[in-house]
């Protein structure tokens, strides 16, 4: 196999992680991993350029290529913002050496196998990165070996395992609905053929895997009721790595459910995928928003504020059209960006407070203006208001919604203003106020935050032509 | 023939089903475990009698795996982490033992209701096979729920995925991709599970996933 862009994009984390695993000394690996993470970017980037032909293992289309390149870029400033996190970590001997090795080499990990889930034409390859990609999460997720990271770690690994497990029993169906007319072997679990075949597949099949998947990646989504695994991860594991779990791996899987949902839009026969991820993205939309309220835990909070923003996203391409499609992609993309700046700045909000309950932050825009106003802006882009970039897909989901399914709307309006009250009652004690705790001076790099938050503001007012007709583009393939 | 190789593979399917029920109402660690190795070893016959049926050699080495990794090296592996570890040995239930057969029989006959009216097309074969796997999919599912023990959890995940190997080995033709990174994805799970087991010893002297609910982040 040639060099070409697509392979690149999995040897560099790949070669990466093999050199971080043996290099010691935190803060050189540090710097390569920030270099190993750009460098994919920019190939990531070269794939808008030059694309290679489809094989019979990877591919690259408009739809997954949205993906790529979001994936890439949040990873490269996420390593950004490890670097000076890891740092403190390493200070406050919270990780040890050895530890920060190994953190690093599973970070490029997690790059190669959420790449490979992307990039997959097969099937089966997908299901293979999507559950390497789980366990390298897993093990993160229990790297301070407290009590509660290592509850979280397990019930993750028991859920998302399960998850999993659903997930290689519909990809199996689909190898069987495809069997009769694609003929055995390797052919009939390529996307690729799947996609232009599907049509004359047995709908009955079809409909049974698309239930399993649904289930199963679904759990990886975060969708209620599968989601209990999610906040527990995102609070107890190290701050980088709710950050890509928010902003990146939870996209994969709903990757992964897209990818199927096109199959079954193809069969004229087969059950309309729809409604079901509409049930499934309204109920989590709603239930998150409740549950944000009774939060304790920063980190948790805004791990619940995920799911309800996986929920909007599962609901508008549930309800499919070009119009919902393009609020779906871009209401992902805004709320990558936005989610993982909200990370940052949390990551470090906990490391000067040295605690992440919300009880015992105040003030903060007092003590620490640059993190306290950059946090503001990061909630106030994620609640969606106007004129950043989450109130104009969030804007476009419920317009779209309206002209067709008015009720829906009407619930799915409650849900984000029920989130919104939410989050900004949490804010208020945390941002403004008496100062409460710690006030040292917060040692970090500010560049990633906002980097993102600025896209997200220009999103809102401006969004450039050739990015629009893309995203329409991909819209209308997702049908 | 034809009649043999069917009633053959139909057994073999069968009987992974009911070694899933023998592993439900096992009360003691050590009993689960032989159950497991025997559930692990019908899968293997059963994966292998595929493997001549399709004449599809590369499932012979999914067999093998089955059987040196799962009916052999795990089984021993958990024993000794058992000892080592002084895990007591009975196994505390969410639910009692006729109330999780009777669930059982429940899932069993909705998985043959759900499967057999949807591969209706498809070989009887292939459609057998695929109902037996989605009950000890099933079955393995309800020992994760109603078991407390973290080693009983992971028996339950592990005749999970023995049904999806039989699921797997029952589509015929089917690459080896599938079937490797399967054996593989045990193994790393296996590893992942190891090591999670002796880190929560350290901490909790238990490996009782009760102990671990007192620690729930949220009220502290």
């Amino acid at each position: 196999m040639s060099l070409d862009a697509v392979t690149a994009i999995l040897l560099i984390p790949a070669l990466t992680a093999a050199v971080l695993a043996l290099l010691p000394g935190y803060r050189a690996t540090a710097r390569l991993n920030v270099l190993a993470a750009f460098l994919s970017f920019l190939t990531a980037l070269s794939l808008l350029l030059v694309r290679p032909p489809a094989g019979p293992y990877l591919h690259v289309d408009d739809l997954n290529n949205v993906f790529i390149v979001l994936t890439t870029f949040v990873g490269f400033t996420t390593s950004v913002f490890s670097a000076s996190y890891i740092d403190h970590e390493i200070e406050i001997e919270r990780l040890t050496p050895t530890f920060v090795r190994f953190y690093h080499a599973m970070y490029q990990v997690l790059m190669f196998a959420m790449n490979l889930a992307l990039v997959a034409n097969n099937i089966g390859v997908m299901w293979v990165a999507i559950e390497l990609a789980t366990l390298t999460t897993v093990l993160m997720v229990g790297i301070y070996r407290t009590h509660e990271a290592l509850e979280a770690a397990w019930k993750y690994f028991i859920l998302g395992s399960v998850g999993i497990a659903l997930a290689l029993f519909g990809t199996i169906l689909i190898y069987m609905a495809a069997r009769p007319s694609v003929g055995e072997g390797l052919d009939a679990m390529v996307w690729t053929t799947l996609i232009e075949r599907a049509a004359s597949f047995d709908p009955a099949l079809l409909n049974v895997a698309f239930v399993f998947l649904l289930l199963g990646y679904g759990t990886k989504v975060g969708l209620a009721p599968l989601h209990a695994w999610l906040p527990d991860a995102h609070a107890e594991g190290p701050t980088p790595i709710s950050a890509v779990l928010s902003g990146l791996l939870l996209n994969v899987a709903l990757y992964a459910l897209l990818r199927f949902k096109m199959l079954l839009a193809v069969h004229p026969q087969a059950l309309a995928p729809g409604p079901l991820m509409v049930t499934m993205g309204l109920i989590s939309a709603l239930f998150a928003a409740f549950m944000l309220y009774r939060r304790r835990d920063i980190k948790r909070m805004f791990a619940y504020s995920s799911i309800e923003h996986m929920g909007i996203i599962t609901f508008a391409f549930g309800m499919g059209g070009p119009l919902a499609n393009f609020a779906g992609l871009l209401h992902m993309t805004t709320h990558s960006l936005t989610k993982s700046a909200i990370f940052f700045a949390v990551g470090h909000v906990a490391q000067v407070k040295g605690t992440q309950r919300i009880a015992d932050m105040g003030g903060l825009t007092e003590t620490h203006p640059v993190l306290g106003w950059g946090l503001v802006l990061g909630v106030v882009a994620i609640a969606g208001l106007p004129p950043l970039g989450i109130f104009m897909s969030e804007f476009l989901v419920v317009t779209s919604t309206f002209a067709r399914a008015p009720w829906l709307a009407v619930l799915l309006v409650l849900a984000i203003l029920i989130g919104l009250a939410g989050l900004f009652l949490r804010l208020n004690s945390i941002a403004f106020g008496e100062p409460r705790g710690p006030t040292a001076e917060a040692k970090a790099s500010f560049v990633p935050m906002f980097a993102h938050l600025g896209l997200v503001c220009v999103a809102g007012v401006y969004m450039p032509p050739h990015l629009v007709a893309w995203f329409q583009n991909v819209a209308k393939l997702l049908g | 023939m034809r009649g043999l190789t069917f009633d053959i593979a139909h057994m073999l399917a069968g009987t992974l089903v009911l070694v899933s029920f023998l592993e439900l109402y096992q009360d003691r660690l050590y009993a689960l475990l032989n159950v497991f190795a025997v559930h692990a070893f019908v899968l293997t016959l059963s994966v292998a009698w595929q493997a001549y049926v399709q004449g599809a050699p590369h499932l012979y080495v999914t067999a093998t795996i089955a059987l040196v990794f799962k009916a052999i090296i795990i089984p021993v592996a958990l024993h000794r982490i058992i000892v080592r570890l002084g895990i007591h040995r009975q196994i505390e239930k969410v639910v009692g033992v006729g109330t999780a057969m009777l669930i059982g029989m429940g899932l069993v006959a909705l998985s043959m209701v759900v499967m057999l009216r949807v591969t209706a097309g498809a070989d009887p074969l292939a459609r057998e096979d695929l109902a037996f796997a989605l009950s000890v999919v099933l079955l393995g599912l309800l020992m994760m729920v109603t078991r407390r023990n973290a080693v009983s959890q992971v028996v339950g995940f592990m005749s999970l995925e023995n049904g999806l190997v039989l699921a797997a080995a029952g589509a015929k033709g089917m690459p080896l991709v599938v079937e490797i990174s399967v054996a593989f994805s045990i193994l790393i799970a296996f590893i992942v599970i190891g090591i999670f087991l002796f880190r929560i010893r350290e901490r909790f002297d238990t490996v009782d996933l009760q102990a671990l609910d007192r620690f729930r982040g949220e009220r502290r």
